[in-house]
């Protein structure tokens, strides 16, 4: 097998301290749902934003099963996973993280949503937008202290999954170096 | 006038000094060497290997070094540094069955394929204090063996005992298995867990704690009718598959004490009359941890076997694998030494008020 | 200055993405207890390994490090944690709770209110409120699953039968947003109220039971009581003698050997920074 050259760069160059950063971001958005932050330190292949391509890096490795949905599962993406994180890759009804747009991610109850004594095992999707803006359907719930707005791609999902809690998804939206949040706790309301 | 206490990091870097020197002993004595450690208190370096899962026997003696001898500490010292190792591979299964066998004995047997070899042991050595070993200086060269050296020399298989047993169908089958067994230091405890997960943690737990659990299924808590089927302690090479040569390399050898109990066993709801095994293997020439392991894990196997759950804390599992870990036992029972005067304080509040309110329904009464 | 000898913040980059991960689950369902794979740390379990390695899977070189035990930045374990990570991670410390991004604390929630952008990070020692109900992990684990918390109502009914009132004085035992019951550490119960609608994100760590559990911010925690028997905060009643504090949380200090004693604010910082702005207790000197 030859990778191609690409795959070997647009990793992190100081590893430690910039997924400490990124990582302390992803935290803030996945406490705070609603709140858009940015994150750097990724140059993946197209498709992958630098958010998502950031977020990949930060949390999985060998030991975590990794879907590519539709457009970013790429001979440039796979090569790149291959190379930086390792991960293997798999289906989306086994994987502990799915990376795509919100249309190849679909059907999105295919994902696993823990068990009732487990419910941490559950996927981590992460949905490329072509944006992110506080405009759009309303979000309450922990994390948030009245209410937020976040322009998700649609509803109808998010409050099946709210109501499976505490099973269910989480959700990591991203768009260039942009990156927002949504566990599953988070109560979602079209307006 | 009350001073709020300061000085923590003062205290903190005075008490390490004077530790260094309580270690250090009185100089004119000649300090200890890591070889002096690692050669004549070999058993010590043998447990501290064990139970810190990490086989370097230099290493391990350094710890007892720094430790002063109390081996949990270096135990501790071991383990600590053992979770900073990067993993470079995993190795093949050790073939115990290719031990080169210093000891070797069959309480079940008289006479067997490969012989008894009693070897290094204690035990039959009279507990006398052996006062020629106080003499200063005077160099202890062990005297030299009578009659026929080690018979197993030269030998490249030394067959087990369960084997012949199992030739006549009399001792369960174990089936071999290449599902890779759970890392209990990479992944948190979950219960129930099987048998592997448990040898894992009985390995490394606490000899004292093994111990005393295996005693206890002796004196009828959780009786599992042992014997010892075979105690064998030697080296075995440590193989390791290097995926670019195609085939697998010796890395290196290490010593291991495997033990295997034959257990009576009449029969259960579900599984025929026959002889059951229980398992020890053990880093480094620890004999009575391994004896001790094996009995447990024929104790905690109870449910696979379709036995009964006596309520014997060495058939419970939860309660065995929770607690036998001498690191995380210390660590906590130590830790009630921390200043706890918060709590304190508010059950300080909680029985002043319990007892005042005690009081005035009692004068109310009266 | 980092000691180079060791990685940035100690652990090894794979045992923070799995902590990072953990963390993200507790968050997402506030108040279940994350199974994690704590590692052995250079300090004992029961000591704070838990904390210490949730800290150092949070912290950035730009953050501001406080670490307190029972509240006060000195006592001996809290200056060796603070060490642990001036050393490794080459943060800056305070000991101003205003002034720090991350807090790692024992027993104690600071007297001066969190705000948005701050970590607080508690040391665990058993992570389980059902433990002393229910020994087994096996049992508690199905009771988490299935909401069944009929045995702690129970014991609490049975206090207030025996004492007239609930006889849990910390580690008071909450209910994170109507679904998990949790075990907030041993802080007082005086502090309670603080974990509800917190606006800084709370962690909390149990090493040597590997277990992470968290509070995003702005959750409620209630703590659980009976109508007729509602939860109710206690202190030592009277003020601060060094700063005159009348509603902060104090520690009894024995003075002589004849009975006599005083009582000053459990949290350093905040009694420090009363006595700068010139508030004066009984026994007390004017700065």
């Amino acid at each position: 097998m030859t990778l191609a050259t690409d795959a070997l760069a647009g990793g992190f160059v100081e590893a430690p301290v910039q997924s400490a950063q990124a990582f302390r971001e992803i935290l803030e958005v996945m406490a705070r749902p609603g709140m858009i932050r940015r994150v750097s330190g990724a140059t993946p292949p197209a498709p992958l934003s630098v958010a998502a391509g950031t977020a990949l890096l930060v949390l999985t490795d060998p030991t975590m099963r990794l879907h590519l949905a539709g457009a970013a599962n790429c001979p440039a993406v796979r090569d790149w996973v291959a190379f930086h994180i390792g991960a293997p890759l798999s289906s989306a009804e086994e994987a502990d993280f799915a990376v795509g747009t919100w249309d190849a991610l679909q059907p999105v109850s295919r994902f696993r949503i823990g068990q009732p004594d487990y419910p941490d095992r559950s996927a981590t999707l992460i949905v490329e937008c072509d944006q992110l803006v506080n405009h759009g359907p309303a979000l309450t719930g922990p994390g948030i202290q009245t209410a937020t707005w976040l322009n998700l791609p649609e509803t109808a999902a998010f409050r099946v999954n709210r109501g499976l809690f505490p099973l269910g998804f989480d959700t990591l939206f991203t768009a260039g170096d942009q990156i927002a949040g949504l566990p599953r706790s988070t109560r979602v309301e079209a307006i | 006038m009350y001073v709020a206490v300061k000085g923590g990091e003062r205290a903190i870097d005075n008490a390490h000094q004077w530790l260094a020197e309580e270690r250090r002993g009185d100089p004119a004595v000649p300090e200890l060497t890591i070889p002096q450690i690692r050669e004549q208190m070999r058993l010590a370096v043998n447990r501290v290997m064990a139970e810190g899962s990490l086989y370097d026997p230099d290493l391990a003696a350094l710890a007892i070094k720094q430790a002063r001898g109390d081996l949990i500490e270096a135990v501790f010292l071991i383990r600590a540094y053992r979770t900073t190792l990067p993993r470079l591979a995993g190795s093949l299964p050790v073939d115990t069955g290719a031990m080169a066998v210093d000891r070797r004995i069959s309480a079940t047997f008289k006479d067997l394929p490969g012989g008894q070899v009693l070897g290094p042991t204690f035990d039959y050595t009279h507990r006398l204090l052996d006062f020629a070993l106080m003499a200063e200086g005077a160099t202890q060269d062990a005297p030299p063996r009578v009659g026929e050296a080690n018979p197993m020399e030269g030998e490249t298989r030394v067959p087990h005992v369960a084997s012949f047993l199992n030739r006549d169908g009399l001792i369960e089958t174990a089936d071999a298995s290449d599902t890779p067994p759970p890392d209990l230091t990479r992944e948190p405890m979950e219960l129930p867990a099987d048998r592997a997960l448990r040898l894992q943690a009985l390995t490394r737990g606490d000899e004292g704690f093994v111990l005393s659990m295996a005693y206890s299924t002796q004196r009828g808590y959780g009786r599992t009718h042992a014997f010892v089927g075979e105690l064998r302690i030697g080296t075995v090479a440590v193989e390791v598959d290097i995926p670019e040569l195609g085939f697998a390399v010796e890395i290196g050898e290490i010593e291991l004490t495997e033990c295997e109990t034959v257990n009576q066993f009449k029969g259960s709801k579900t599984e025929p009359p026959q002889f059951t095994r229980g398992y020890g293997l053990v880093m480094g020439q620890s004999e009575r941890k391994a004896i001790a392991m094996s009995l447990v894990d024929r104790a905690l196997r109870w449910q696979e076997l379709g036995e009964d759950f006596t309520g014997a804390p060495a058939q419970d599992e939860e309660f065995v694998l929770m607690h036998c870990d001498n690191i995380q036992a210390t660590g906590f029972l130590e830790h009630i030494k921390l200043p706890h005067y918060v709590d304190f304080q508010a059950e300080l509040e909680l029985v002043r008020k319990l007892r005042s309110e005690a009081q005035a329904m009692q004068e109310a009464a009266e | 200055m980092t000691d180079q000898a060791y990685n940035f913040a100690y652990l090894d980059e794979q045992t923070k993405r799995m902590i990072r991960r953990a963390i993200l689950k507790a968050i997402a369902v506030p108040g279940y207890q994350v199974p994690f794979a704590s590692r052995e740390m250079p300090m004992p379990y029961g000591w704070g390994t838990g904390g210490v390695q949730v800290t150092a899977a949070c912290l950035v070189p730009e953050d501001r490090l406080k670490v307190i035990d029972q509240g006060a930045d000195d006592t001996t374990n809290a200056v060796s944690i603070r060490r642990f990570f001036q050393r490794t991670a080459g943060v800056a410390v305070t000991e101003v709770t205003a002034e720090a991004t991350v807090i790692q604390t024992r027993h104690r929630i600071p007297e001066t209110p969190l705000t948005e952008g701050q970590i607080l990070v508690y040391q665990v020692p058993i992570p389980e409120p059902l433990r002393f109900l229910e020994p087994r992990e096996t049992e508690t684990r199905k009771m988490h699953a299935l909401e069944e918390y009929g045995l702690m109502h129970v014991k609490l009914y049975e206090d207030i039968a025996r004492h007239g009132q609930i006889a849990t004085s910390y580690a008071y035992p909450v209910k994170v947003e109507g679904r998990y019951v949790m075990d907030p550490s041993p802080i007082p119960k005086f502090d309670n109220p603080k974990l509800s609608g917190n606006p800084a994100i709370q962690l909390f760590g149990a090493g040597r039971e590997q277990r992470i559990h968290a509070l995003p911010p702005w959750t409620k925690a209630v703590s659980l009581d009976f109508d007729d028997h509602p939860f109710q905060t206690s202190k030592a009643p009277h003020d601060c003698d060094l700063c005159g504090a009348r509603d902060s949380y104090l520690d009894e200090v024995i003075t002589d050997d004849a009975g006599g004693r005083m009582f000053v604010c459990s949290d350093t910082d905040f009694c420090a920074g009363r006595r700068a702005k010139g508030h004066v207790g009984r026994l007390g000197e004017a700065t």
